[in-house]
């Protein structure tokens, strides 16, 4: 299980530096792989994008090579739950930076959650879910009456 | 592994081409890269990206891989959690002779560029004969 915190990614977005890799590089045999040498393997566990309105919290992750039969997802009170699962096709690699394997993370929002409203949908390989905040948690604008004389 | 071997040397050493592009923040694509008797294949993590937005260009023993990928959120989104940043793909591979360029061909879903580079004939392991005298 990972609580999710304000981290960066692995993978930050950088400036367009034109990089070239070598295919058929030195990724041979038993020698490490370089992502793990260099850690740059990705987690299991997707990076997530969260944001909110008055209405609702939304979140994104990206879930390249999932289906939606890949993915579960549990809303309880304040609290995301993505589990999910990348098979490993298990061949020759000369590379290898995808993660693989099962993930379950929690995501712990700021508000409560209207659980039997929450809505996801997979497109492209990014999971959107908008979770409509509970009524308590929404803010209410208060009448101000005028107190008559 | 030893075909594997024989097209690793043909290996090109790392270039480097200078080629502005909008200089534009870009994510570069994590990456597999597998080999099948016929073919290496490179797979390459793209999601949000539209198969039509994807430019795969091979030229001069360099792979290059291109998607533009327009933001998803109103520019100014007060994040609460921002473990990703949304934008262009980039990323360029040299490839050895041995790979048949011209055969190169693309495949994209659930966000997940395939890429097959077919052996060149000379570059496939051949099974010799082994008579008897």
């Amino acid at each position: 299980m990972a609580n999710r915190s304000l981290v960066s990614r692995g993978y930050p977005v950088g400036r367009l530096r034109n990089e070239v890799d070598r295919v058929f590089g030195d990724f041979l045999g038993e020698r490490p792989r370089l992502g793990a040498r260099l850690g740059l393997r990705e987690r299991s566990f997707p990076a997530v994008n969260v944001w909110e309105d008055e209405e609702k919290l939304q979140a994104e992750a990206e879930v390249p090579g999932l289906k939606m039969d890949d993915l579960e997802l549990l809303v309880k009170g304040n609290e995301l739950t993505i589990k999910g699962e990348r098979k490993d096709v298990g061949v020759t690699y000369h590379r290898r930076e995808r993660g693989t394997g099962s993930f379950c993370g929690v995501v712990r929002l700021p508000a409560d959650v209207d659980a039997d409203k929450v809505e996801a949908r997979l497109e492209n390989g990014v999971l959107t879910i908008i979770l409509p905040k509970a009524s308590s948690a929404r803010p209410r604008k208060i009448e101000v009456k005028a107190l008559s004389a | 592994m030893t075909n594997a071997t024989a097209v690793e040397k043909q290996a090109g050493r790392e270039i480097a081409r200078q080629e502005p592009m909008r200089g534009a923040p870009f994510n570069r694509p994590v990456v597999d890269i597998l080999e099948t008797a016929d073919e290496l294949r490179v797979v390459a993590d793209m999601p949000g990206a539209k198969a039509e937005d994807i430019d795969v260009e091979s030229e001069n023993g360099v792979l290059t891989i291109h998607a533009e990928v327009a933001p998803r959120q109103p520019e100014g989104t007060d994040y609460l959690l921002r473990e990703y940043g949304v934008g262009d793909f980039h990323r360029a591979f040299r490839v050895s002779e041995k790979v048949d360029a011209a055969r190169i061909s693309a495949e994209y879903s659930e966000g997940v560029l395939v890429l097959h580079l077919p052996k060149a004939e000379g570059a496939k392991a051949r099974k010799i004969e082994v008579r008897t005298s």
